[in-house]
């Protein structure tokens, strides 16, 4: 809970938000008071009409037509009243204004990438200028995953084959989470990353750096967002190997044999998973990389790999 | 005859021997063997539930791996949802009590009834040998293309579920026919008590929508064998295709769940507020309305998955017409107890607790039917809190009280109604304390199926954690005493809570193998007390049968015209 958030909500961050919200406390304070009529009449019901006398049978009551009227013409207005206006959000929801930065956003399991149209690629952090709509346009390499922001109050499935898109406002610099709300494996729980929205200014400088030369391991650092989800860098175990200390030392492989692990065996293990399978792990590597990652990417990853200790 | 029941031959005492149960053709005994069925199947589903809320205790590995919890909630899920939830009701207590509210022998097929339960076993054991084996994961949705990249497997499992479907085709046929054909003279469709009713329309649903899942499992099968594209986009089929089958079946389904519930309710609120059911016909009626309406509204399970906006326009305007009628229904249970005699024995505290937790299912689904505000909570926790407050709030209290309800018929022994107080208690505190935070930490952003989640979220995943715990020693309690009952228990009366309808006016307790000597003359409404104020000169417990079934009503001829039971 932050400065504009609620013990329901969470901040309201985006332009459209705040919308969204009116129409939550709208029908959470009609059900609400419904929900407490329909309860007091129930209990009072209860108490008052308790049985005293167990011989006592009560002869039918006559059932009211205006009551039963009521009953379903106030309902039948209140819920077109909050029909037409979720409506009217939802377009809003669905409508991004012409003037919106674009971005693509292709989500694999389990990692976000999101390409910037000047070309920058980023994983963990998605930045974004404040004050601008931003358009997400979504894709996806393998099964069904879904894009939500909460603070945005945005969510919108990622399919492959097909594009979909979704799109904000942030109205005020900060960090926000990003989830994967459709169950995409074993990870799925953790294909998280961030939306970091920053002044207009900061992102073109952000921009800039990013398509600039970046030292090859500090890239590697960048594309490791894909792999984090089977290999920390701390030396624990996960799906796969750690990475920690991996360079230069003496593999023991599944078929008994051992290789040391050096750039060349670094770059094939993660072009071709499938070559030597080390001891201890199931084959259940992605074999894609060789083809998503450029051999810049590649590079930069063994050279990350190379600074672990 | 003795009314005493001392001694006398019944249902259960008449034939001995396991073989006599196997292959029994009473539509009882079935009852009872699908009682004891499902009832290992909520067992193993609340064990697995209870594991994955210890799991999610503290974020972070607690005592399973994630592999391990993605299998463990949806195994929880398939067997609540297919093996207990959708059969529950229908098949325990429609098949105990249906045919005998009718005034009727058996069903109209009774070797069918038999068959669709081995069916049902059948199929139980190929969707869970399925998901063990094949170790499925990722929820009872099974959407693909996730659920055909992780193997064979999904296929067993679907073709399980329709088999399972299947015997629910059956159990629903068989039921159609025998409210259409067995009912006692007298008794006209203005007197029917409202649990047939619901049965009734339930068994409509049923028959027409497991088909659907059936072409599924077919669709599937082609495109895995001959590598057609239907589903997979890899093929160039369509992956949200599979999404409109799915909810084709699965929420015409939702009813199948949730209309037996309305049917036990209705029968409670009337026989503890000894008073007609309020509405009777738009309670009767709705319910086959919904039955088929329910077929018009799947894509409201889609709004953020692609399909067009206007699809979602329609779905979200005529899941609102359906919910109305609903929310009336509650409106109706309540004004029963209105100049009523209300009295607080523990089926009817399930009645009463089903007003509060349904409700709320209820109101929040209604949130989720508002398109902007569906796009935040859609596949959060928010979700998971509304259908656990429909389904578990909804049928499985209903289930509970109907079970109070019948068990002294069925066994012919009461249970200790204190310990039944206090565990009525318990899982009402304990279901809410589990489900409501999870509406507040879904509508924070925690999405579902998570294993693991950030810590803001710790706080509410521990209150429900705990939640978990005092649902399960309530229902363990429950357990506990009904089982310690047909061993110690007191014997049952004929007709302890004064109820109107055939197997508690005409029957012994426990009934005799054949129902009833003779068909039974109706007279009166279900609800009708007014009508049988005799029967209550000596108190609540009635101690009387009206009559055994001879025919000869003790009842003078009230000319009760179609309306006094409206
Ligand atoms: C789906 C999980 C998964 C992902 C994602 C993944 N890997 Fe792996 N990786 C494994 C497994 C399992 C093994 C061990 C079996 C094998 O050798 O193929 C492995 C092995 C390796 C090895 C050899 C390690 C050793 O100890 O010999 C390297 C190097 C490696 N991966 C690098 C990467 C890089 C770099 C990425 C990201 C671009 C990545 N992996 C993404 C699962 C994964
Ligand atoms: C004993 C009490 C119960 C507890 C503590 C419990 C708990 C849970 C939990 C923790 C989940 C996982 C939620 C997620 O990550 O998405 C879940 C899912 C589910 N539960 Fe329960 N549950 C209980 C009873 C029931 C009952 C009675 C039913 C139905 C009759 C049911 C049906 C489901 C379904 C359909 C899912 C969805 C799984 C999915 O996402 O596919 N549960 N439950
Ligand atoms: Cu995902
Ligand atoms: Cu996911």
């Amino acid at each position: 809970m932050g400065d504009n958030g609620s013990v329901w909500l969470p901040d309201a961050m985006s332009t459209l938000a705040g919308e969204v919200d009116a129409l939550f406390w709208f029908v959470f304070w009609a059900s609400t008071i419904i929900f407490a009529m329909v309860i007091v009449a129930k209990v009072y019901f209860m108490v008052k009409f308790r049985r005293t006398d167990e011989t006592y049978v009560p002869e039918p009551v006559e059932e009211s037509k205006v009551l039963e009227a009521v009953w379903i013409v106030l309902p039948t207005i209140l819920t077109l009243i909050v029909f037409t206006w979720g409506f009217e959000v939802f377009v809003k929801l669905n409508t991004a204004p012409p003037d919106s930065y674009e971005i693509s956003v292709r989500a694999q399991q389990w990692s976000w990438e999101f390409q910037y149209q000047e070309g920058a690629v980023s994983y963990t952090e998605m930045y974004v200028p404040v004050g601008r709509p931003v358009k997400l346009v979504m894709n996806s390499s393998d099964v069904l995953h879904s894009f939500f922001v909460p603070d945005f109050r945005i969510k919108h499935d990622v399919i492959p084959n097909r594009y979909t898109s979704v799109w904000f406002e942030a109205t005020q610099a900060g960090e926000y989470d990003i989830y994967c709300t459709e169950y995409c494996g074993t990870q799925h729980s953790g294909m998280m990353a961030k939306v970091v929205a920053v002044p207009q200014d900061e992102f073109n400088k952000w921009i800039a750096e990013q398509s600039q030369d970046l030292p090859p391991a500090e890239l590697g650092l960048q594309v490791y967002a894909q792999c984090q989800a089977c290999h920390s860098v701390d030396g624990s175990a996960g799906i796969g190997p750690t990475l920690a200390g991996l360079y230069g030392t003496t593999r023991p492989l599944a078929d008994g044999s051992t290789v040391v692990a050096d750039e060349d065996y670094l770059l094939e293990s993660i072009v071709n998973p499938m070559a030597k399978i080390a001891e201890g792990y199931q084959p259940v590597m992605p074999a894609m990389f060789s083809s998503t990652l450029s051999p810049k990417q590649l590079d930069g990853l063994v050279a990350y790999i190379k600074t672990l200790e | 005859m003795s009314h005493s029941a001392n001694g006398m031959v019944n249902y259960l005492n008449h034939d001995k021997g396991i073989k006599s149960w196997l292959f029994t053709l009473d539509h009882k005994r079935i009852g009872i063997m699908y009682l004891v069925a499902v009832s290992l199947a909520f067992l193993a589903g609340g064990i697995l539930a209870l594991l994955v809320r210890i799991e999610l205790l503290a974020p972070g590995e607690t005592i399973m791996s994630a592999d391990a919890y993605n299998q463990s909630f949806t195994l929880h899920a398939v067997l609540m949802i297919f093996a207990f939830i959708i059969p529950a009701i229908p098949a325990v207590m429609g098949n105990f009590a249906l045919p005998i509210q009718l005034g009727a022998k058996d069903v109209a097929f009774p070797r069918l009834n038999l068959a669709s339960f081995y069916i049902y076993l059948i199929g139980a054991a190929i969707a869970m040998s399925a998901l063990i084996v094949g170790r499925i994961d990722g929820g009872w949705t099974f959407y693909t293309p996730y659920s055909t990249s992780i193997g064979d497997g999904i296929l067993f499992v679907t073709a399980g579920v329709f088999v399972m479907g299947f015997s629910s085709i059956l159990t629903g046929l068989n039921f159609i026919v025998t409210v259409h054909k067995m009912r006692a003279p007298g008794l006209t469709w203005n007197r029917l008590p409202l649990f047939i009713w619901s049965i009734y329309a339930t068994s409509i649903v049923q028959v027409l929508a497991t088909p659907v899942i059936g072409i599924t499992v077919l669709l599937l099968f082609l495109e895995k064998a001959f590598q057609i594209g239907i589903f997979d986009p890899a093929l160039g089929g369509d992956p949200v295709l599979f999404q409109h089958f799915f909810w084709f079946y699965s929420h015409p389904a939702v009813y199948i769940m949730i209309l037996p519930a309305f049917g036990v309710v209705s029968d409670l609120m009337g026989t503890f507020s000894r008073h007609q059911v309020s509405g009777y016909k738009f309670v009767a009626l709705s319910s086959v309305a919904i039955a088929f309406l329910g077929f018009l509204v799947w894509g409201h399970h889609m709004f953020v998955s692609g399909q067009s906006a206007v699809s979602s326009v329609v779905f979200s305007l005529i899941t609102y017409l359906i919910g109305i009628p609903t929310g009336v229904k509650v409106i109706n249970w309540v004004q029963t107890m209105y100049k009523g005699s209300v009295q607080f024995k523990s089926p009817m505290l399930y009645a009463i607790m089903f007003l509060f937790t349904f409700s709320i299912g209820g109101f929040t689904g209604i949130m989720l039917g508002v398109l902007a505000i569906d796009i935040h909570l859609h596949d959060t926790y928010f979700v998971v809190a509304h259908f656990h407050y429909v389904m578990m709030g909804g049928n499985v209290i209903a289930a509970l009280g109907g079970l109070h309800y019948w068990w002294p018929k069925m066994t012919g022994k009461l249970y200790n109604e204190t310990q039944a107080k206090i565990a009525a208690f318990l899982v009402f505190f304990g279901f809410n304390l589990t489900f409501f935070p999870q509406f507040i930490m879904g509508a924070q952003g925690m999405p579902r199926r998570y294993y693991d989640y950030l810590p803001q979220y710790e706080g509410y995943h521990q209150l429900s954690t705990y939640g978990s715990w005092v649902l399960g020693v309530g229902l363990f309690l429950i357990a506990y005493y009904l089982l310690v009952s047909v061993f110690k228990g007191k014997k049952a009366g004929l007709n302890p809570w004064g109820a109107l309808t055939l197997e508690w006016t005409h029957t012994t307790t426990p009934p005799d193998h054949h129902n009833f000597l003779e068909t039974p003359v109706v007279t009166r409404g279900a609800y009708d007390f007014h009508l049988a104020r005799h029967l209550f000169e000596h108190g609540g417990e009635v101690t009387e049968l009206e009559g055994m079934g001879d025919g000869a009503s003790t009842l003078p001829e009230t000319p009760a015209t179609e309306d006094a039971t409206v």
